[in-house]
C-alpha cells in the first residue's frame, strides 16, 4: 500500500495517494469533467496539465467553479 | 425567441437578447430555468466559487441545456489581482474569454472600487479577455475603462439589489452618448419601466438579477423586463419629443362650432 500524503482541499484537510497527479486526484475527488478548475498553492494548473502535476505533501488545492451569482 | 432589435455585439461575441441576466439569489433551480427561459436571455452571469457537487453541476448542465453563454465575474473580489485570478480560474473552468469585472469597495456600499477595476481591466483585456467592467455611473470613469480596454461598459443605475432604478439618468445618457462600446446598465433596476429608460437614454443592453429573482413571480418578471428591453430600444429608435414646459395642443383651434 502506498503511502498517503496529507494536503488541503478547498481549506479541508485531505489526503492523496503518494505519487499522484491531479487528474488521478480529480478523479478521486469526483470533479466532473467540464466546468472546474484548480489552483494549486495559488497557481492555476490547467486541465492539460493535470496528468504532468503531482500532488505534494502539505500542498494547498482550490477547486472552483460556477455558483449562482450575479 | 425572436426580438425587435438587431443583435448585442461584444467583444466579437453576438448575442439575440439584449437582456442580460443573473443567476443569484433565486429561490431554486427549477425557479431559475423557468425565469431564464422566460426572459428570453442569451448570456447569463454566475459567480466563481468553491466546487459544490450539489450546487455546482446542477447550475452548469441547466445553463448548457438552455444554451445560454455564461458570463463570469468577478464578484466577492476586493482587489484588481483577486478579480484577474478568479477571471484565469472562469477562463479555465469554462473555456470562455468573457468576464465581468466587478470589484467591490466594501461589503455594505457594494459599490465597485474604480482604481482596482480599471487595474483589472487594463490587466485582463491586455491578456486577451472580453472585459464587461462593472462601473459607478461616472462617464469620465467609463472613458477610462473604454480605454483600458473594455469590450463593454457597465454603469450601475443604482446599488446593486435595491431595486432604486437610474438615480442619475443624465449620467447614464452621456456615458452612452460618447461610448464606443457597447454600455449595457447593471444594477439598480427594480421593475420594467427601470430597463425600458436604460435603452431609451441609449444603453445597448440591461442586466438585472434581484429585479427577477427576488421579485413575487420571477417569470413574470423577467418576460416584463424583457418586453421592456425591446419597448425602450424601439422609442429610443423612434425619436421621442422634446419635453416642455408648457402643454401643447393636438386638436385644431380652428373651426370650433358657436355652442353657447
Amino acid at each position: 500500500m502506498s503511502a498517503e500524503l496529507a494536503l488541503t482541499v478547498n481549506g479541508k484537510p485531505a489526503t492523496a495517494r503518494e505519487g499522484s497527479n491531479l487528474a488521478q486526484f480529480a478523479e478521486e475527488l469526483g470533479l466532473p469533467p467540464r466546468g472546474v478548475a484548480i489552483a494549486l498553492d495559488g497557481e492555476i494548473v490547467p486541465r492539460s496539465q493535470w496528468a504532468f502535476t503531482l500532488v505534494t505533501k502539505g500542498c494547498a488545492i482550490e477547486v472552483v467553479s460556477i455558483a449562482a451569482g450575479g | 425567441m425572436e426580438h425587435r432589435y438587431p443583435p448585442l455585439v461584444v467583444g466579437g461575441h453576438e448575442f439575440a437578447s439584449r437582456l442580460i441576466t443573473g443567476t443569484g439569489a433565486m429561490t431554486s433551480l427549477a425557479m431559475l430555468r423557468e425565469s431564464l427561459v422566460a426572459s428570453g436571455t442569451s448570456l447569463t452571469t454566475v459567480a466563481i466559487r468553491r466546487f459544490d457537487p450539489r450546487a455546482s453541476v446542477g447550475l452548469f448542465d441547466l445553463l448548457q441545456e438552455l444554451k445560454l453563454v455564461v458570463l463570469p465575474n468577478t464578484a466577492g473580489c476586493y482587489s484588481a489581482r483577486e478579480a484577474v485570478t478568479t477571471a484565469r480560474l472562469a477562463a479555465e473552468a469554462l473555456g470562455t474569454d468573457l468576464v465581468k469585472v466587478e470589484v467591490i469597495a466594501d461589503d455594505t456600499s457594494l459599490l465597485p472600487d474604480p482604481m482596482e477595476t480599471l487595474r483589472a481591466t487594463e490587466e485582463l483585456a491586455g491578456a486577451g479577455f472580453r472585459v464587461m467592467a462593472y462601473l459607478s455611473d461616472d462617464p469620465i470613469l467609463a472613458r477610462r475603462a473604454e480605454q483600458a480596454g473594455a469590450s463593454a461598459v457597465m454603469p450601475l443605475g443604482s446599488p446593486i439589489g435595491s431595486g432604486l432604478g437610474i438615480l442619475n439618468p443624465y449620467n447614464i445618457g452621456m456615458i452612452a452618448e460618447n461610448a464606443r462600446v457597447p454600455v449595457i446598465l447593471d444594477a439598480g433596476v427594480g421593475t420594467a419601466s427601470d430597463a425600458a429608460l436604460a435603452m431609451e437614454l441609449g444603453c445597448s443592453g440591461v442586466l438585472v438579477a434581484s429585479a427577477v429573482n427576488r421579485a413575487e413571480d420571477p417569470p413574470r418578471m423577467a418576460a416584463a423586463i424583457s418586453a421592456a428591453v425591446e419597448a425602450g430600444y424601439l422609442a429610443r429608435g423612434a425619436g421621442r419629443i422634446a419635453k416642455r414646459t408648457q402643454a401643447l395642443a393636438t386638436s385644431p383651434g380652428e373651426g370650433m362650432p358657436e355652442l353657447l
